[in-house]
């Protein structure tokens, strides 16, 4: 969460003011976050930025960006904010990333315009219907204790203490507003869009799906499903994570993200694991 | 004052499994549902019921979902039943979950039907319904009032349009051709009750002119009514009168003192069961503003705090903790509640005296909601306690004046406003 709102810039899009972190050089990379939110103090960002120039803005409603009722019904909308976004920003030749729900986004984005990507990266991403009528694809967050939340979302679950009592009123304010919007977006259809994994066909870039090989939330499985509606698409397993590998796994997912889409950088390296179609 | 009596049907039968598992709600299985032991509970509610008509007391059911505290799962179908087999009962359901249902108008039409069948005994009650029934109604929790307050406008249209077809196309509901068959008997509508436990929900319903009804509100409600009642003054609207306002305590009445008491500790069952209920059900995202949530947050609650107890405060301010959990020893007795506002028990003569205490503070109840039966109470307990309370209670409540009361709201409401 956020422990230096500093390091966030407000800007408006599409007359919708909201904040966003910026860091690094390199090749653009568009980072779209969980439920969790940006953490530009966090390892994974700080790893991240080492390679990319890193733009993760916070979506509207959640954390302290605003979110207009009368243009954002559904995720199809935050869709649309965020090609508006790269339009604004003059984002392109990037790469499109996403986490969770960021990577639910990501896939809705891409669908509809993958015009300023060079790459998407999908890590855990919610947001499709695989299962039958009476299979659940994502566990059902809402309706489980905290304690088996924790389970299912870490491979460590001794990592995910967090003391609510010593946070500032702000930050607060902006995990309760993002559980929120989390809600108002993913809550029917629950976590998915029923028709996106048939227009994934349209993502027409190099794609690369990770997946913590521990996630509770969303298995390996549905991963791998994921990645197979995708063309060409390349799935990779990361170990010793659950639902949150960069969380969990920073410097495996920055290795793989890197070698995926930034090659050429010096540093990068490459695992075995991978599953490649 | 007008008087109704409520029940909840609770399935008692499976309340000795409370204490296995962590949730009466949501999530415990209707394997502990017996359906002829349930046939025999919901018989003996609706029977009373039918007493009620006779007794000269009115009818209030509610509904609840996926739930041992509570068998009636939609409140029209017992108003439905009622409405034949009684003659002069109002017949009030507080409430529809407006904002759980996803078609309104339906519900405008059922109510128009039944309030053709009863001749106009409908009362039209809306709640915003309790946390724990977002998952069974797979409601979104988030803009939840927004999305109550648009149902109500659509129905009430609905129940007052008579020229032909409307259009509505709202954030939430989308008709084009809205023209109910049957219209209401009464004219231009029945009338509309909402409950509320907050200074918000009072405006909001003042706003409007509705009945504004507080569960288990205890002395607060005072404070509530005020509210309403300023709000109303502030509109430019006269002083709201009594039958504006309406207040549901428990009662337990009996010949002696302790046959009032033991019957309200039965019907305190209502207390002991209705907080078990699985974490994440208490608090779904979005139900509570978000400057709520992050006080529950400091405060290292991401969740509910399940089944620990329902929170009542007594005149003089002491907290009560009534613990969940079948016969819990929490030391909480029927004179606590009576001291709590939620409870009105003894001998006739006493629960007449608890009861004008509490108008008297309030600044006037012009309707009475008395939940004669609960928890594990017999149907012959629920029997005598109503017709005690009919007999013995009623007819001095029918008759008093409620003018002194009136008067001190009047003051108090215009001192805090000067």
């Amino acid at each position: 969460m956020a422990e230096q709102p500093a390091a966030f810039e407000q800007v408006e899009i599409a007359g919708v003011k909201i904040e966003l972190a910026r860091a690094g050089d390199g090749p653009t990379l568009l980072f779209l976050h969980s439920v969790d939110g940006v953490d530009p103090g966090s390892q994974w960002f700080r790893l991240l930025a080492q390679r990319f120039h890193v733009i993760a803005p916070w979506h509207p409603g959640f954390g302290h960006s605003e979110l207009p009722g009368d243009r954002f019904r559904d995720v199809g909308d935050l869709a649309l904010f965020y090609l508006e976004l790269v339009h604004e920003l003059e984002i392109r030749d990037a790469v499109l990333m996403g986490a969770s729900f960021g990577g639910w986004l990501a896939a809705e984005v891409a669908v509809r315009s993958a015009a300023a990507f060079t790459h998407l990266v999908l890590a855990d991403a919610l947001g499709i219907k695989v299962g039958d009528r009476e299979s659940r694809d994502v566990a059902d967050v809402f309706a489980i204790s905290q304690e088996e939340l924790t389970a299912r979302a870490y491979h460590d679950p001794g990592r995910r203490t967090r003391d609510y009592s010593t946070m500032s009123d702000r930050d607060l304010l902006g995990i309760a507003r993002s559980r929120e919007a989390y809600a108002y977006f993913g809550w029917k259809p629950y976590m998915h869009d029923p028709t996106l994994r048939p227009w994934l066909r349209r993502v027409r870039i190099p794609s690369l799906v990770l997946w913590g090989e521990s996630d509770g939330i969303v298995t390996p499985d549905y991963g791998r499903a994921y990645a197979a509606a995708i063309p060409g698409a390349r799935f990779e397993l990361v170990e010793q994570a659950g639902h949150y590998p960069h969380v969990e796994q920073p410097e495996r997912v920055v290795e793989l993200v890197t070698a995926f889409a930034h090659p050429d950088s010096a540093l990068a390296g490459v695992g075995s694991t991978s599953e490649e179609r | 004052m007008d008087v109704y009596h409520f029940s909840e049907q609770p399935y008692h039968a499976a309340w000795e499994q409370a204490g296995e598992v962590d949730s009466l709600r949501v999530t415990f299985p209707n394997e502990h549902c017996d359906p002829r032991v349930a046939a025999d509970l919901v018989n003996e509610r609706l029977d009373e019921w039918v007493l009620c008509d006779e007794l000269g007391l009115n009818i209030m059911i509610n509904e609840h979902h996926s739930s041992a505290t509570c068998l009636s799962n939609s409140a029209m179908v017992p108003i439905a039943m009622l409405a034949r087999q009684t003659k002069r009962a109002r017949l009030l359901a507080l409430g529809h979950p407006i904002a759980n249902r996803p078609d309104p108008v339906r519900l405008a039409e059922e109510v128009a039907y039944i309030d053709v069948v009863s001749r106009g005994r409908v009362e039209l009650g809306f709640v915003k319904g309790a946390p724990y029934e977002i998952s069974p109604a797979n409601a979104n929790p988030v803009k939840i009032s927004a999305r109550f307050w648009d149902a109500h406008d659509l129905i009430l249209k609905a129940l007052t349009t008579h020229d032909g077809p409307f259009n509505w196309e709202s954030e939430f509901y989308d008709y084009r051709q809205v023209n109910i068959w049957p219209r209401p008997y009464q004219q231009p509508r029945p009338e509309v009750w909402v409950t509320g436990g907050s200074f918000g929900t009072a405006t909001d319903v003042a706003e409007r002119g509705h009945r504004f009804a507080t569960i288990l509100g205890g002395w607060n409600a005072q404070k509530l009514f005020d509210a309403y009642r300023a709000r109303r003054l502030a509109h430019g609207h006269d002083f709201p009168a009594p039958d504006r306002f309406a207040y549901c305590a428990l009662v337990g009445v009996g010949r002696t003192e302790a046959e009032g008491h033991r019957r309200a500790e039965q019907v305190a069952g209502y207390f002991r069961t209705t907080s078990i209920v699985g974490e994440a059900f208490v608090n779904p995202p979005g139900y509570m503003p978000p400057q709520g949530n992050a006080q529950w947050l400091k405060k290292n609650q991401t969740r509910g705090r399940a089944g620990s107890h329902f929170p009542v405060t007594t005149r003089d301010g002491r907290l009560l903790r009534i613990g969940s959990g079948h016969g819990s020893g929490d030391g909480v007795g029927p004179a606590d509640l009576v001291d709590a506002g939620i409870a009105f028990t003894g001998t006739p003569d006493q629960v007449y005296d608890q009861i004008v205490e509490l108008d008297e503070h309030v600044g006037g109840i012009g309707n009475l909601l008395i939940m004669a039966h609960g928890g594990d109470m017999s149907h012959a307990d629920a029997v005598d306690n109503l017709t005690l309370f009919a007999t013995e209670v009623l007819p001095r409540l029918r008759e008093r004046d409620q003018s002194r009361a009136v008067t001190a709201a009047m003051e108090r409401v215009a001192a805090a406003h000067v």
